[in-house]
Protein backbone atom coordinates (compact mmCIF):
# COMPACT_ATOMS: atom_id res chain seq x y z
CA UNK A 1 0.00 0.00 0.00
CA UNK A 2 2.91 2.30 0.77
CA UNK A 3 4.11 2.11 -2.80
CA UNK A 4 0.58 2.56 -4.05
CA UNK A 5 0.01 5.82 -2.24
CA UNK A 6 3.13 7.87 -1.85
CA UNK A 7 2.93 11.27 -0.19
CA UNK A 8 2.82 13.29 -3.43
CA UNK A 9 0.02 11.09 -4.71
CA UNK A 10 -1.95 11.57 -1.50
CA UNK A 11 -1.41 15.30 -1.57
CA UNK A 12 -2.46 15.71 -5.16
CA UNK A 13 -5.53 13.52 -4.63
CA UNK A 14 -6.51 15.69 -1.69
CA UNK A 15 -5.87 18.88 -3.64
CA UNK A 16 -8.09 17.76 -6.49
CA UNK A 17 -10.60 16.30 -4.05
CA UNK A 18 -11.05 19.63 -2.33
CA UNK A 19 -11.18 21.68 -5.52
CA UNK A 20 -13.68 19.39 -7.23
CA UNK A 21 -15.69 19.23 -4.01
CA UNK A 22 -16.98 22.69 -4.93
CA UNK A 23 -18.74 21.31 -8.01
CA UNK A 24 -20.17 18.54 -5.90
CA UNK A 25 -21.42 21.18 -3.46
CA UNK A 26 -23.01 23.01 -6.38
CA UNK A 27 -24.83 19.81 -7.33
CA UNK A 28 -25.77 19.29 -3.71
CA UNK A 29 -27.62 22.58 -3.98
CA UNK A 30 -29.19 22.06 -7.40
CA UNK A 31 -29.67 18.29 -7.42
CA UNK A 32 -30.19 17.24 -3.79
CA UNK A 33 -31.88 20.37 -2.50
CA UNK A 34 -33.71 21.90 -5.47
CA UNK A 35 -34.17 18.51 -7.21
CA UNK A 36 -33.05 20.00 -10.52
CA UNK A 37 -30.64 18.05 -12.74
CA UNK A 38 -28.34 20.87 -13.83
CA UNK A 39 -26.70 19.78 -17.08
CA UNK A 40 -25.07 23.16 -17.59
CA UNK A 41 -22.46 22.14 -15.01
CA UNK A 42 -19.88 21.13 -17.64
CA UNK A 43 -20.04 24.42 -19.49
CA UNK A 44 -20.22 26.47 -16.34
CA UNK A 45 -17.10 24.78 -15.01
CA UNK A 46 -15.14 25.66 -18.15
CA UNK A 47 -16.57 29.17 -18.02
CA UNK A 48 -15.17 29.66 -14.53
CA UNK A 49 -11.84 28.30 -15.67
CA UNK A 50 -11.68 30.54 -18.73
CA UNK A 51 -12.70 33.71 -16.89
CA UNK A 52 -10.36 32.92 -13.99
CA UNK A 53 -7.47 32.29 -16.39
CA UNK A 54 -8.04 35.48 -18.37
CA UNK A 55 -8.27 37.65 -15.27
CA UNK A 56 -5.11 36.03 -13.90
CA UNK A 57 -3.32 36.68 -17.19
CA UNK A 58 -4.36 40.30 -16.88
CA UNK A 59 -2.48 40.27 -13.57
CA UNK A 60 -5.24 39.96 -10.99
CA UNK A 61 -5.05 36.42 -9.58
CA UNK A 62 -7.19 37.24 -6.54
CA UNK A 63 -9.81 39.13 -8.50
CA UNK A 64 -10.03 36.05 -10.75
CA UNK A 65 -12.03 34.21 -8.07
CA UNK A 66 -14.93 36.64 -7.69
CA UNK A 67 -14.88 37.28 -11.44
CA UNK A 68 -15.29 33.58 -12.17
CA UNK A 69 -18.03 33.30 -9.56
CA UNK A 70 -19.87 36.22 -11.11
CA UNK A 71 -19.69 34.52 -14.50
CA UNK A 72 -21.13 31.39 -12.86
CA UNK A 73 -23.94 33.43 -11.34
CA UNK A 74 -24.82 34.73 -14.80
CA UNK A 75 -24.90 31.21 -16.20
CA UNK A 76 -27.13 30.04 -13.34
CA UNK A 77 -29.34 33.08 -13.74
CA UNK A 78 -29.95 32.44 -17.44
CA UNK A 79 -30.81 28.84 -16.71
CA UNK A 80 -33.20 29.92 -13.96
CA UNK A 81 -34.89 32.44 -16.25
CA UNK A 82 -35.44 29.74 -18.88
CA UNK A 83 -37.05 27.55 -16.23
CA UNK A 84 -39.09 30.02 -14.23
CA UNK A 85 -40.07 32.61 -16.81
CA UNK A 86 -40.22 30.64 -20.04
CA UNK A 87 -41.41 27.23 -18.90
CA UNK A 88 -38.43 25.29 -20.27
CA UNK A 89 -37.94 21.90 -18.60
CA UNK A 90 -34.99 21.95 -16.16
CA UNK A 91 -33.03 19.29 -18.06
CA UNK A 92 -33.57 21.06 -21.37
CA UNK A 93 -32.65 24.46 -20.02
CA UNK A 94 -29.39 22.96 -18.73
CA UNK A 95 -28.61 21.48 -22.13
CA UNK A 96 -29.42 24.75 -23.88
CA UNK A 97 -27.23 26.81 -21.57
CA UNK A 98 -24.44 24.25 -21.84
CA UNK A 99 -24.51 24.42 -25.62
CA UNK A 100 -24.47 28.20 -25.62
CA UNK A 101 -21.67 28.30 -23.10
CA UNK A 102 -19.34 26.46 -25.48
CA UNK A 103 -19.21 29.51 -27.74
CA UNK A 104 -19.09 31.90 -24.81
CA UNK A 105 -16.16 29.98 -23.35
CA UNK A 106 -14.29 30.05 -26.65
CA UNK A 107 -14.89 33.79 -26.84
CA UNK A 108 -13.60 34.31 -23.30
CA UNK A 109 -10.49 32.35 -24.24
CA UNK A 110 -9.98 34.61 -27.25
CA UNK A 111 -11.23 32.00 -29.71
CA UNK A 112 -8.47 29.54 -29.05
CA UNK A 113 -9.16 26.15 -27.58
CA UNK A 114 -6.61 26.48 -24.82
CA UNK A 115 -5.05 29.12 -22.71
CA UNK A 116 -1.86 28.97 -20.67
CA UNK A 117 -1.22 30.99 -17.52
CA UNK A 118 2.33 29.80 -16.94
CA UNK A 119 3.74 33.30 -17.10
CA UNK A 120 1.24 34.94 -14.80
CA UNK A 121 0.71 34.62 -11.07
CA UNK A 122 -2.14 32.39 -9.89
CA UNK A 123 -3.97 32.31 -6.58
CA UNK A 124 -1.64 29.44 -5.69
CA UNK A 125 1.71 30.89 -6.75
CA UNK A 126 0.93 33.99 -4.69
CA UNK A 127 1.36 31.86 -1.58
CA UNK A 128 4.04 29.50 -2.87
CA UNK A 129 7.02 31.17 -1.21
CA UNK A 130 5.19 31.61 1.99
CA UNK A 131 3.74 28.11 2.44
CA UNK A 132 6.47 25.94 0.93
CA UNK A 133 6.59 24.03 -2.33
CA UNK A 134 5.02 20.80 -1.09
CA UNK A 135 1.95 22.05 0.68
CA UNK A 136 0.96 25.41 -0.75
CA UNK A 137 -1.65 24.18 -3.18
CA UNK A 138 -3.31 21.91 -0.68
CA UNK A 139 -3.39 24.56 2.05
CA UNK A 140 -4.81 27.24 -0.23
CA UNK A 141 -7.45 24.83 -1.57
CA UNK A 142 -8.47 23.67 1.89
CA UNK A 143 -8.77 27.23 3.21
CA UNK A 144 -10.89 28.33 0.27
CA UNK A 145 -13.15 25.29 0.40
CA UNK A 146 -13.60 25.55 4.15
CA UNK A 147 -14.59 29.21 3.79
CA UNK A 148 -17.10 28.26 1.10
CA UNK A 149 -18.51 25.43 3.25
CA UNK A 150 -18.92 27.65 6.31
CA UNK A 151 -20.65 30.35 4.29
CA UNK A 152 -22.87 27.80 2.52
CA UNK A 153 -23.80 26.11 5.80
CA UNK A 154 -24.65 29.47 7.31
CA UNK A 155 -26.60 30.53 4.23
CA UNK A 156 -28.76 27.41 4.20
CA UNK A 157 -29.77 28.14 7.79
CA UNK A 158 -31.01 31.65 7.03
CA UNK A 159 -34.60 32.34 6.07
CA UNK A 160 -33.66 32.59 2.41
CA UNK A 161 -31.67 29.37 2.63
CA UNK A 162 -34.56 27.60 4.35
CA UNK A 163 -36.92 28.75 1.61
CA UNK A 164 -34.56 27.33 -1.01
CA UNK A 165 -34.44 24.02 0.83
CA UNK A 166 -38.21 23.93 1.11
CA UNK A 167 -38.64 24.65 -2.61
CA UNK A 168 -37.26 21.26 -3.56
CA UNK A 169 -39.16 19.63 -0.73
CA UNK A 170 -42.65 21.07 -1.13
CA UNK A 171 -43.36 23.95 -3.49
CA UNK A 172 -46.93 24.37 -2.22
CA UNK A 173 -45.63 24.99 1.24
CA UNK A 174 -43.18 27.60 -0.02
CA UNK A 175 -46.00 29.46 -1.74
CA UNK A 176 -48.12 29.20 1.39
CA UNK A 177 -45.29 30.92 3.25
CA UNK A 178 -45.67 33.82 0.79
CA UNK A 179 -42.40 33.09 -0.99
CA UNK A 180 -42.16 33.06 -4.76
CA UNK A 181 -40.69 29.64 -5.67
CA UNK A 182 -39.38 31.13 -8.92
CA UNK A 183 -37.26 33.45 -6.85
CA UNK A 184 -35.83 30.74 -4.63
CA UNK A 185 -35.02 28.55 -7.63
CA UNK A 186 -33.22 31.49 -9.21
CA UNK A 187 -31.15 32.24 -6.11
CA UNK A 188 -30.33 28.56 -5.69
CA UNK A 189 -29.16 28.13 -9.28
CA UNK A 190 -27.10 31.33 -9.13
CA UNK A 191 -25.29 30.16 -5.99
CA UNK A 192 -24.81 26.74 -7.52
CA UNK A 193 -23.39 28.31 -10.71
CA UNK A 194 -21.01 30.44 -8.64
CA UNK A 195 -19.65 27.35 -6.87
CA UNK A 196 -19.18 25.43 -10.11
CA UNK A 197 -17.36 28.33 -11.74
CA UNK A 198 -15.17 28.87 -8.67
CA UNK A 199 -14.15 25.24 -8.88
CA UNK A 200 -13.31 25.66 -12.56
CA UNK A 201 -11.30 28.78 -11.79
CA UNK A 202 -9.28 26.98 -9.11
CA UNK A 203 -8.57 24.04 -11.42
CA UNK A 204 -7.37 26.47 -14.08
CA UNK A 205 -5.03 28.13 -11.62
CA UNK A 206 -3.94 24.75 -10.31
CA UNK A 207 -3.05 23.37 -13.73
CA UNK A 208 -1.93 26.78 -14.99
CA UNK A 209 -3.94 26.29 -18.12
CA UNK A 210 -7.44 26.20 -19.43
CA UNK A 211 -8.86 23.91 -22.08
CA UNK A 212 -12.20 24.20 -23.83
CA UNK A 213 -13.02 20.56 -23.02
CA UNK A 214 -11.98 20.80 -19.39
CA UNK A 215 -15.52 20.51 -18.08
CA UNK A 216 -16.57 17.49 -20.12
CA UNK A 217 -18.08 14.83 -17.86
CA UNK A 218 -17.88 17.09 -14.82
CA UNK A 219 -21.52 16.56 -13.93
CA UNK A 220 -21.01 12.78 -13.66
CA UNK A 221 -17.93 13.12 -11.49
CA UNK A 222 -19.58 15.63 -9.19
CA UNK A 223 -22.66 13.46 -8.93
CA UNK A 224 -20.47 10.49 -8.01
CA UNK A 225 -18.78 12.48 -5.25
CA UNK A 226 -22.13 13.65 -3.96
CA UNK A 227 -23.56 10.15 -3.88
CA UNK A 228 -20.44 8.54 -2.39
CA UNK A 229 -20.72 11.12 0.38
CA UNK A 230 -24.42 10.48 0.89
CA UNK A 231 -23.85 6.72 0.98
CA UNK A 232 -21.06 6.90 3.52
CA UNK A 233 -22.26 9.67 5.81
CA UNK A 234 -25.97 9.49 5.14
CA UNK A 235 -28.49 12.20 4.49
CA UNK A 236 -28.47 13.94 7.82
CA UNK A 237 -28.36 17.62 8.61
CA UNK A 238 -26.97 20.14 6.16
CA UNK A 239 -23.59 20.24 7.93
CA UNK A 240 -23.25 16.49 7.72
CA UNK A 241 -24.25 16.55 4.11
CA UNK A 242 -21.60 19.14 3.27
CA UNK A 243 -18.92 17.14 5.09
CA UNK A 244 -20.06 14.06 3.18
CA UNK A 245 -19.74 15.84 -0.15
CA UNK A 246 -16.11 16.76 0.57
CA UNK A 247 -15.29 13.28 1.79
CA UNK A 248 -16.93 11.79 -1.31
CA UNK A 249 -14.97 14.05 -3.60
CA UNK A 250 -11.64 13.16 -1.95
CA UNK A 251 -12.43 9.43 -2.03
CA UNK A 252 -13.25 9.64 -5.71
CA UNK A 253 -9.87 11.25 -6.36
CA UNK A 254 -8.13 8.54 -4.33
CA UNK A 255 -9.87 5.89 -6.39
CA UNK A 256 -8.69 7.56 -9.58
CA UNK A 257 -5.16 7.96 -8.21
CA UNK A 258 -5.04 4.27 -7.34
CA UNK A 259 -6.30 3.34 -10.79
CA UNK A 260 -3.49 5.40 -12.30
CA UNK A 261 -0.91 3.77 -10.02
CA UNK A 262 -2.21 0.38 -11.09
CA UNK A 263 -1.22 1.40 -14.60
CA UNK A 264 -4.72 1.68 -15.93
CA UNK A 265 -4.03 3.42 -19.23
CA UNK A 266 -5.12 7.06 -19.34
CA UNK A 267 -7.55 6.34 -22.18
CA UNK A 268 -9.48 4.01 -19.89
CA UNK A 269 -9.90 6.50 -17.06
CA UNK A 270 -13.32 7.65 -18.21
CA UNK A 271 -14.53 4.06 -18.09
CA UNK A 272 -13.09 3.62 -14.61
CA UNK A 273 -14.83 6.77 -13.50
CA UNK A 274 -18.13 5.64 -15.02
CA UNK A 275 -17.83 2.34 -13.14
CA UNK A 276 -17.12 4.17 -9.89
CA UNK A 277 -20.18 6.36 -10.45
CA UNK A 278 -22.40 3.38 -11.22
CA UNK A 279 -21.18 1.49 -8.16
CA UNK A 280 -21.60 4.52 -5.94
CA UNK A 281 -25.15 5.07 -7.12
CA UNK A 282 -26.13 1.41 -6.95
CA UNK A 283 -24.49 0.73 -3.57
CA UNK A 284 -27.24 2.11 -1.30
CA UNK A 285 -29.87 0.15 -3.20
CA UNK A 286 -27.87 -3.07 -3.20
CA UNK A 287 -27.17 -2.66 0.50
CA UNK A 288 -30.88 -2.34 1.15
CA UNK A 289 -31.64 -5.37 -1.00
CA UNK A 290 -29.06 -7.44 0.83
CA UNK A 291 -30.48 -6.46 4.20
CA UNK A 292 -33.97 -7.31 2.96
CA UNK A 293 -32.86 -10.73 1.71
CA UNK A 294 -31.15 -11.43 5.01
CA UNK A 295 -34.26 -10.58 6.96
CA UNK A 296 -36.36 -12.70 4.63
CA UNK A 297 -34.01 -15.67 5.09
CA UNK A 298 -34.07 -15.23 8.86
CA UNK A 299 -37.86 -15.05 8.88
CA UNK A 300 -38.16 -18.15 6.67
CA UNK A 301 -35.72 -20.07 8.87
CA UNK A 302 -37.67 -19.07 11.96
CA UNK A 303 -40.92 -20.23 10.35
CA UNK A 304 -39.44 -23.57 9.45
CA UNK A 305 -38.11 -23.96 12.98
CA UNK A 306 -41.58 -23.15 14.35
CA UNK A 307 -43.25 -25.83 12.17
CA UNK A 308 -40.87 -28.50 13.28
CA UNK A 309 -41.44 -27.87 16.95
CA UNK B 1 -64.09 40.21 4.81
CA UNK B 2 -64.05 38.14 1.64
CA UNK B 3 -66.31 39.09 -1.21
CA UNK B 4 -66.78 37.05 -4.38
CA UNK B 5 -68.76 38.65 -7.18
CA UNK B 6 -70.14 36.51 -9.97
CA UNK B 7 -67.07 34.27 -10.18
CA UNK B 8 -66.98 31.89 -13.14
CA UNK B 9 -64.46 29.27 -14.13
CA UNK B 10 -64.57 26.94 -17.11
CA UNK B 11 -61.92 24.29 -17.71
CA UNK B 12 -60.79 23.49 -21.26
CA UNK B 13 -63.21 25.91 -22.92
CA UNK B 14 -64.08 25.16 -26.53
CA UNK B 15 -63.00 21.52 -26.38
CA UNK B 16 -64.92 18.31 -25.85
CA UNK B 17 -63.61 18.35 -22.31
CA UNK B 18 -65.19 21.69 -21.57
CA UNK B 19 -66.34 21.78 -17.96
CA UNK B 20 -68.02 24.65 -16.23
CA UNK B 21 -66.66 24.19 -12.70
CA UNK B 22 -67.86 27.44 -11.16
CA UNK B 23 -70.94 29.03 -12.61
CA UNK B 24 -71.42 32.50 -11.20
CA UNK B 25 -70.84 32.48 -7.48
CA UNK B 26 -71.50 35.56 -5.40
CA UNK B 27 -70.64 35.23 -1.75
CA UNK B 28 -69.64 37.41 1.18
CA UNK B 29 -67.91 36.03 4.25
CA UNK B 30 -67.57 38.45 7.15
CA UNK B 31 -64.70 38.44 9.63
CA UNK B 32 -65.39 35.92 12.35
CA UNK B 33 -67.82 34.01 10.17
CA UNK B 34 -67.24 30.27 9.93
CA UNK B 35 -69.04 28.70 6.98
CA UNK B 36 -69.07 25.00 6.19
CA UNK B 37 -69.45 23.89 2.58
CA UNK B 38 -70.98 20.61 1.46
CA UNK B 39 -71.76 19.24 -1.97
CA UNK B 40 -71.26 16.17 -4.10
CA UNK B 41 -68.01 15.21 -5.83
CA UNK B 42 -67.21 17.53 -8.67
CA UNK B 43 -69.57 20.24 -7.42
CA UNK B 44 -66.74 22.77 -7.70
CA UNK B 45 -65.83 23.22 -4.05
CA UNK B 46 -62.07 22.85 -4.47
CA UNK B 47 -62.18 24.94 -7.61
CA UNK B 48 -63.82 27.71 -5.62
CA UNK B 49 -60.99 27.54 -3.10
CA UNK B 50 -58.44 27.60 -5.89
CA UNK B 51 -59.98 30.82 -7.19
CA UNK B 52 -59.92 32.37 -3.73
CA UNK B 53 -56.35 31.30 -3.02
CA UNK B 54 -55.13 32.21 -6.50
CA UNK B 55 -54.00 28.76 -7.67
CA UNK B 56 -55.64 29.83 -10.89
CA UNK B 57 -57.51 32.93 -11.94
CA UNK B 58 -61.27 32.99 -12.58
CA UNK B 59 -62.55 33.65 -16.11
CA UNK B 60 -65.04 36.20 -14.90
CA UNK B 61 -65.96 38.01 -11.73
CA UNK B 62 -63.85 39.38 -8.92
CA UNK B 63 -62.39 38.29 -5.60
CA UNK B 64 -61.99 40.97 -2.96
CA UNK B 65 -60.39 40.74 0.43
CA UNK B 66 -61.19 43.71 2.69
CA UNK B 67 -62.23 45.71 -0.37
CA UNK B 68 -58.86 45.09 -2.04
CA UNK B 69 -59.28 43.45 -5.41
CA UNK B 70 -57.08 40.34 -5.39
CA UNK B 71 -58.58 38.58 -8.40
CA UNK B 72 -55.27 38.56 -10.27
CA UNK B 73 -52.77 38.70 -7.41
CA UNK B 74 -50.38 35.71 -7.59
CA UNK B 75 -51.03 32.99 -5.03
CA UNK B 76 -47.79 33.40 -3.08
CA UNK B 77 -48.54 37.08 -2.54
CA UNK B 78 -52.03 36.36 -1.24
CA UNK B 79 -50.63 33.81 1.15
CA UNK B 80 -49.89 36.52 3.71
CA UNK B 81 -53.64 36.86 4.17
CA UNK B 82 -54.99 33.46 3.20
CA UNK B 83 -54.24 30.25 5.08
CA UNK B 84 -55.08 26.95 3.45
CA UNK B 85 -55.20 23.29 4.43
CA UNK B 86 -55.66 20.38 2.05
CA UNK B 87 -57.06 16.91 2.41
CA UNK B 88 -53.58 15.50 1.92
CA UNK B 89 -51.60 16.06 5.14
CA UNK B 90 -48.39 15.96 3.08
CA UNK B 91 -49.16 19.13 1.18
CA UNK B 92 -48.78 21.65 3.95
CA UNK B 93 -45.31 20.89 5.28
CA UNK B 94 -41.81 20.20 3.95
CA UNK B 95 -41.04 16.58 4.97
CA UNK B 96 -37.24 16.73 4.90
CA UNK B 97 -37.03 19.80 7.08
CA UNK B 98 -37.39 19.87 10.83
CA UNK B 99 -40.50 21.02 12.65
CA UNK B 100 -38.72 24.14 13.75
CA UNK B 101 -37.54 24.95 10.23
CA UNK B 102 -41.05 24.52 8.90
CA UNK B 103 -42.37 26.87 11.54
CA UNK B 104 -39.65 29.42 10.74
CA UNK B 105 -40.75 29.44 7.13
CA UNK B 106 -44.40 29.82 8.03
CA UNK B 107 -43.42 32.64 10.35
CA UNK B 108 -41.82 34.47 7.41
CA UNK B 109 -45.25 35.78 6.54
CA UNK B 110 -45.16 37.86 9.71
CA UNK B 111 -41.85 39.52 9.01
CA UNK B 112 -42.64 40.39 5.43
CA UNK B 113 -41.97 44.08 5.79
CA UNK B 114 -38.33 43.66 6.76
CA UNK B 115 -37.12 42.25 3.48
CA UNK B 116 -33.58 42.52 4.85
CA UNK B 117 -34.43 39.70 7.20
CA UNK B 118 -33.79 37.19 4.41
CA UNK B 119 -30.34 36.57 5.87
CA UNK B 120 -31.40 36.37 9.48
CA UNK B 121 -31.64 33.10 11.33
CA UNK B 122 -34.14 31.70 13.77
CA UNK B 123 -33.89 33.72 16.99
CA UNK B 124 -34.11 32.45 20.54
CA UNK B 125 -37.41 34.23 21.11
CA UNK B 126 -38.84 32.65 17.98
CA UNK B 127 -37.82 29.21 19.12
CA UNK B 128 -39.51 29.88 22.44
CA UNK B 129 -42.64 31.08 20.70
CA UNK B 130 -42.69 27.95 18.53
CA UNK B 131 -42.33 25.74 21.58
CA UNK B 132 -45.23 27.44 23.32
CA UNK B 133 -47.46 27.16 20.29
CA UNK B 134 -46.59 23.52 19.70
CA UNK B 135 -47.33 22.72 23.33
CA UNK B 136 -50.87 24.03 22.79
CA UNK B 137 -51.49 21.21 20.32
CA UNK B 138 -51.06 18.70 23.15
CA UNK B 139 -49.27 16.21 20.88
CA UNK B 140 -45.84 16.39 22.45
CA UNK B 141 -44.41 17.97 19.31
CA UNK B 142 -42.64 20.65 21.35
CA UNK B 143 -40.06 18.05 22.34
CA UNK B 144 -39.46 16.93 18.76
CA UNK B 145 -38.65 20.27 17.20
CA UNK B 146 -35.38 19.05 15.68
CA UNK B 147 -37.00 16.08 13.96
CA UNK B 148 -37.91 16.07 10.28
CA UNK B 149 -41.63 16.56 9.71
CA UNK B 150 -41.64 13.45 7.53
CA UNK B 151 -41.48 11.36 10.70
CA UNK B 152 -44.81 12.67 12.00
CA UNK B 153 -48.14 10.93 11.54
CA UNK B 154 -50.75 12.40 9.20
CA UNK B 155 -52.77 13.83 12.06
CA UNK B 156 -49.72 15.40 13.66
CA UNK B 157 -48.71 16.89 10.35
CA UNK B 158 -52.18 18.29 9.80
CA UNK B 159 -52.20 19.83 13.27
CA UNK B 160 -48.81 21.35 12.57
CA UNK B 161 -50.05 22.70 9.25
CA UNK B 162 -53.02 24.25 11.01
CA UNK B 163 -50.62 25.92 13.40
CA UNK B 164 -48.52 27.19 10.50
CA UNK B 165 -51.43 28.35 8.38
CA UNK B 166 -53.69 29.83 10.98
CA UNK B 167 -52.21 30.65 14.36
CA UNK B 168 -48.56 31.54 13.98
CA UNK B 169 -49.47 34.45 11.74
CA UNK B 170 -53.27 34.70 11.72
CA UNK B 171 -54.52 35.13 8.14
CA UNK B 172 -57.64 37.10 7.22
CA UNK B 173 -59.33 34.00 5.91
CA UNK B 174 -58.74 30.31 6.43
CA UNK B 175 -59.63 27.75 3.73
CA UNK B 176 -60.02 24.15 4.86
CA UNK B 177 -60.47 21.60 2.07
CA UNK B 178 -61.61 18.35 3.74
CA UNK B 179 -58.63 18.71 6.01
CA UNK B 180 -59.66 15.85 8.29
CA UNK B 181 -60.73 13.40 5.57
CA UNK B 182 -57.48 11.42 5.64
CA UNK B 183 -57.38 11.08 9.42
CA UNK B 184 -58.81 8.41 11.69
CA UNK B 185 -62.01 9.43 13.55
CA UNK B 186 -60.30 10.18 16.87
CA UNK B 187 -57.55 12.26 15.31
CA UNK B 188 -60.04 13.97 13.01
CA UNK B 189 -62.05 14.94 16.09
CA UNK B 190 -58.93 16.36 17.70
CA UNK B 191 -57.99 18.38 14.63
CA UNK B 192 -61.56 19.65 14.32
CA UNK B 193 -61.55 20.79 17.94
CA UNK B 194 -58.30 22.52 17.30
CA UNK B 195 -59.77 24.16 14.21
CA UNK B 196 -62.71 25.44 16.18
CA UNK B 197 -60.45 26.89 18.82
CA UNK B 198 -58.09 28.50 16.33
CA UNK B 199 -60.91 30.13 14.40
CA UNK B 200 -62.58 31.47 17.54
CA UNK B 201 -59.44 32.72 19.22
CA UNK B 202 -58.17 34.56 16.18
CA UNK B 203 -61.60 35.73 15.03
CA UNK B 204 -60.89 34.42 11.51
CA UNK B 205 -63.19 34.21 8.57
CA UNK B 206 -63.20 30.54 7.69
CA UNK B 207 -64.53 28.31 4.91
CA UNK B 208 -64.49 24.58 5.53
CA UNK B 209 -65.31 21.93 2.95
CA UNK B 210 -66.50 18.69 4.49
CA UNK B 211 -68.29 15.53 3.49
CA UNK B 212 -69.45 14.94 7.02
CA UNK B 213 -72.97 16.35 7.32
CA UNK B 214 -72.75 16.35 11.10
CA UNK B 215 -69.67 18.54 11.25
CA UNK B 216 -71.20 20.70 8.54
CA UNK B 217 -74.10 21.53 10.83
CA UNK B 218 -72.30 21.41 14.12
CA UNK B 219 -69.31 23.57 13.32
CA UNK B 220 -69.41 27.23 12.48
CA UNK B 221 -72.38 29.51 12.02
CA UNK B 222 -73.30 29.10 8.38
CA UNK B 223 -73.68 26.20 5.95
CA UNK B 224 -73.40 26.42 2.19
CA UNK B 225 -74.30 23.67 -0.21
CA UNK B 226 -72.86 23.57 -3.69
CA UNK B 227 -74.00 21.73 -6.78
CA UNK B 228 -72.80 21.97 -10.39
CA UNK B 229 -70.73 25.07 -9.75
CA UNK B 230 -73.45 26.97 -7.92
CA UNK B 231 -74.36 27.65 -4.33
CA UNK B 232 -77.78 26.05 -4.07
CA UNK B 233 -78.33 26.47 -0.37
CA UNK B 234 -77.15 29.06 2.14
CA UNK B 235 -78.37 28.46 5.66
CA UNK B 236 -77.53 30.58 8.68
CA UNK B 237 -78.93 32.03 11.89
CA UNK B 238 -82.24 30.80 13.29
CA UNK B 239 -82.92 28.66 10.28
CA UNK B 240 -79.76 26.68 10.94
CA UNK B 241 -80.42 26.02 14.60
CA UNK B 242 -82.10 22.71 15.16
CA UNK B 243 -81.63 21.63 11.56
CA UNK B 244 -80.96 17.89 11.34
CA UNK B 245 -79.01 15.98 8.73
CA UNK B 246 -82.27 14.67 7.29
CA UNK B 247 -83.65 18.18 7.16
CA UNK B 248 -80.54 19.36 5.38
CA UNK B 249 -80.75 16.58 2.80
CA UNK B 250 -84.33 17.44 2.16
CA UNK B 251 -83.50 21.10 1.73
CA UNK B 252 -80.81 20.07 -0.72
CA UNK B 253 -83.11 18.10 -2.98
CA UNK B 254 -85.45 21.07 -3.07
CA UNK B 255 -82.60 23.51 -3.77
CA UNK B 256 -80.79 21.47 -6.40
CA UNK B 257 -83.88 19.80 -7.84
CA UNK B 258 -82.39 16.34 -7.34
CA UNK B 259 -81.32 13.86 -4.71
CA UNK B 260 -77.82 14.18 -3.31
CA UNK B 261 -75.88 11.40 -4.94
CA UNK B 262 -72.64 10.94 -3.19
CA UNK B 263 -71.01 7.90 -1.71
CA UNK B 264 -68.61 9.87 0.38
CA UNK B 265 -71.11 11.84 2.41
CA UNK B 266 -71.33 10.50 5.91
CA UNK B 267 -74.82 9.93 7.15
CA UNK B 268 -73.73 8.73 10.55
CA UNK B 269 -76.24 9.79 13.15
N1 LIG C 1 -57.44 21.41 -13.37
C1 LIG C 1 -58.60 20.98 -13.88
N2 LIG C 1 -58.73 20.76 -15.20
C2 LIG C 1 -59.89 20.34 -15.73
N3 LIG C 1 -61.00 20.12 -15.02
C3 LIG C 1 -60.96 20.31 -13.69
C4 LIG C 1 -59.75 20.75 -13.05
N4 LIG C 1 -60.00 20.87 -11.72
C5 LIG C 1 -61.28 20.50 -11.55
N5 LIG C 1 -61.88 20.18 -12.72
C6 LIG C 1 -63.26 19.78 -12.90
O1 LIG C 1 -64.07 20.73 -12.26
C7 LIG C 1 -65.12 20.11 -11.56
C8 LIG C 1 -65.11 20.56 -10.12
O2 LIG C 1 -64.00 19.99 -9.47
P1 LIG C 1 -63.67 20.25 -7.95
O3 LIG C 1 -62.33 19.68 -7.69
O4 LIG C 1 -63.86 21.68 -7.64
O5 LIG C 1 -64.76 19.39 -7.21
P2 LIG C 1 -65.04 19.23 -5.66
O6 LIG C 1 -66.35 19.85 -5.38
O7 LIG C 1 -63.89 19.71 -4.88
O8 LIG C 1 -65.18 17.66 -5.52
P3 LIG C 1 -64.64 16.66 -4.41
O9 LIG C 1 -65.71 16.59 -3.38
O10 LIG C 1 -64.51 15.36 -5.12
O11 LIG C 1 -63.36 17.16 -3.90
C9 LIG C 1 -64.95 18.63 -11.73
O12 LIG C 1 -65.86 18.17 -12.69
C10 LIG C 1 -63.55 18.46 -12.21
O13 LIG C 1 -63.47 17.40 -13.13
MG1 LIG D 1 -62.29 18.78 -3.69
Amino acid sequence: MGSLLSLPVVISALELGFIYALVALALFLSFSILKIADLSTDGCFTLGCAVGAQVAIMGHPILALPAAMLAGVCSGFIMAMLQTKMGVEPILSGIIVNTGLYTVNLAVMGFSSNLSIFKADTIYTLFQDWLGNTWYRLIVSIILVVIVCVVLGWFLGTRLGLSIRATGDNTDMVKASSINPGFTVTVGLCVSGALTALSGCLIGHYQKMCDINLGTGMVTIALASLIIGETLIGKGSVKRHIAGVILGSCLYRFAMAIALRLHVPAECLKLVSAVIVAVAIAAPYLKQRAAFQKRKMAAMAARKGGNDA
Amino acid sequence: MLRLTNVKKTFNPGTVNEKVAINGITLTIEDGEFATIIGSNGAGKSTLFNCIAGSFYPDEGSVKLDERDITFVPDYKRATQIGRLFQDPMRGTAPNMTIEENLTLAYLRASKKGRGSAFSRMSVQERKLFRERLALLGMGLEDRMKQPVGLLSGGQRQALTLLMAATLVPPKILLLDEHTAALDPATAEKVLDLTKRVVEENHLACLMITHNMHSALELGNRTLMMDSGKIVLDIQGKEREGLTVDGLLQRFSVGAGKELDNDRILFSK
